[in-house]
């Protein structure tokens, strides 16, 4: 079998359209069970109580984040590179996930962060350098609205992501620096050993949110298809059944 | 890259190509100065620019010593900040709108030297007039010899590095609706790890840390722009003349 006829939009269709269920039900029962675990199973912690189970919705949405955007910044290279179209769309469809998921591990990192530490916001190092990669998604996700020419708009999403992911471990890196000069880590989190059942939740929620992003991720990237390919005959047959 | 040699898009005999890098860097570097020279009253605005908001932050915060000298590093770096992005669509886009910046695309020369070129001239006629002032401005933040002197360094060796970030964004967002803020956007979010090291610096020796860390690391960061960037920004700008 020719793995490489799925680079055509035509072909990758129906396959994503076939996918897209696997995945999407996958995340909903590993979600339920994840939720389970951490919420019911779990004992409570004897530091932070129950706030630390904020961990099994923050700690996969931070790590996806971080993931989605070098998966797009893959599939920016492979475009550049070989000028595929496809690699183009996945990484277009990747963005608003990556966005949402950045939102996500700030957000609830928040809401971990006023019972446990007192604050909202501290500027630790991984707290800036999460909001800096939101503005990067954010970047991207605009740059691709204000060009009218998708390929034009493909191809400078490319390098824009592509120059972000050389910056992001700077950024990192920097941030760390920046506040390990400033002041000593005044929150230590006592990282005691994560007890095993906490720890199957957590990764049982960070397959639920791999499993989501690829489920939405394709079902975006099946209407990319859609809306770019109109020209195309096949598409037409597959908008509207009835007018062949 | 470039298909054909065209005659007569500049007036030059055809390089060879050893020597193409360094004229097409030359060519438009004296371009670009002459044509910034030529509209000096906007040159001074982008200065004025610079010092009005170094000014302002006072007025905003408190004309207290030591909360000034706290600060002044970090006001003056996001001023040098706020004026290389301000200048920055004058990098490309009036080439852009009159067809010029397709011309040098077509030349002879390589298009990362020729970009390189007009980068070097961004920051001579924006960020070298930043460092200068650097000093007479933070005498107004009660900063002391050494700091002066390091926060100058910093200057010198980052605000290049703001003039290539944001060239490779100014080349991105070439004529498109909104430009001014997506240019921001863009680049603002990448000027992070030279405003952390070029404010740091002079942190670093308030604390006694000495500012030997922060100069190597702009100056990596200087080494690895001068190489990546103009290429990235070439990039770009083929992107938006297609």
């Amino acid at each position: 079998m020719n793995f490489y006829r799925y680079s055509s939009p035509s072909a990758f269709y129906p396959l994503a359209g076939t996918l897209a269920p696997w995945f999407g039900w996958s995340a909903s029962l590993l979600a339920i069970a994840g939720l389970w675990i951490g919420f019911g199973l779990a004992p409570t912690d004897f530091q932070q109580g129950d706030a630390y189970r904020i961990i099994f919705i923050h700690v996969p949405a931070a790590w996806m984040s971080m993931f989605i955007y070098l998966v797009m910044a893959f599939w920016s290279a492979l475009s550049l590179g070989f000028n595929t179209r496809l690699s183009a769309m996945m990484a277009q469809a990747l963005a608003p996930t990556g966005a949402l998921m950045t939102f996500i591990a700030l957000w609830t990192g928040a809401f971990w962060g006023r019972p446990t530490w007192g604050t909202y916001w501290a500027w630790d190092a991984r707290m800036t350098s999460e909001l800096i990669l939101l503005f990067l998604y954010f970047g991207v996700i605009a740059l691709r609205n204000a060009i009218d020419d998708d390929r034009r708009a493909d191809r400078a999403c490319a390098v824009l992501a592509l120059v972000g992911a050389v910056n992001v471990p700077i950024i990192y890196f920097s941030v760390y620096w920046w506040n390990t000069l400033h002041q000593g880590s005044s929150i230590s989190v006592a990282a005691p050993k994560i007890a095993p059942i906490m720890l199957t939740g957590m990764l049982i929620m960070a397959l639920a949110a791999w499993f989501y992003s690829i489920a939405v991720a394709l079902v975006r990237v099946r209407c990319i298809i859609l809306e770019r390919e109109r020209g195309a005959a096949w598409a037409g047959l597959v908008a509207e059944p009835g007018k062949a | 890259m470039t298909a054909e040699p065209a005659a007569g898009t500049l007036d030059r005999p055809t390089p060879s190509l050893d020597s193409g890098v360094w004229s097409g860097v030359r060519w438009a570097l004296l371009r670009d100065l002459r044509l910034a020279l030529r509209s000096r009253a906007e040159l001074g605005v982008q200065v004025l620019f610079y010092v009005i908001v170094v000014s302002l932050f006072p007025l905003a915060t408190s004309p207290e010593k030591n909360l000034l000298a706290l600060m002044g590093p970090g006001v003056l770096w996001i001023a040098a900040l706020l004026a290389s992005l301000l200048s920055l669509p004058r990098l490309f886009a009036n080439d852009y709108a009159d067809g010029t910046l397709e011309q040098i695309a077509l030349s002879p020369y390589p298009l990362p030297a020729l970009v390189s070129g007009k980068i070097a001239a961004h920051w001579l006629t924006t960020g070298l007039p930043v460092v200068v002032m650097a000093p007479v401005l933070g005498l107004q933040y009660a900063l002391g010899g050494e700091a002066l002197a390091v926060l100058t360094v910093t200057l010198l060796l980052g605000t290049p590095i703001l003039s290539m970030l944001g060239a490779i964004g100014a080349a991105l967002t070439l004529g498109l609706r909104g430009g001014g803020s997506l240019l921001a956007l863009l680049v603002l979010p990448l000027c992070v790890p030279v405003l952390i090291f070029g404010a740091g610096a002079v942190d670093a020796v308030h604390a006694g840390l000495g500012a030997t860390a922060n100069l190597s690391l702009l100056g990596a960061g200087l080494l690895v722009a001068i190489v990546g960037a103009p290429l990235a920004a070439s990039a770009a700008v083929r992107i938006a003349l297609d």
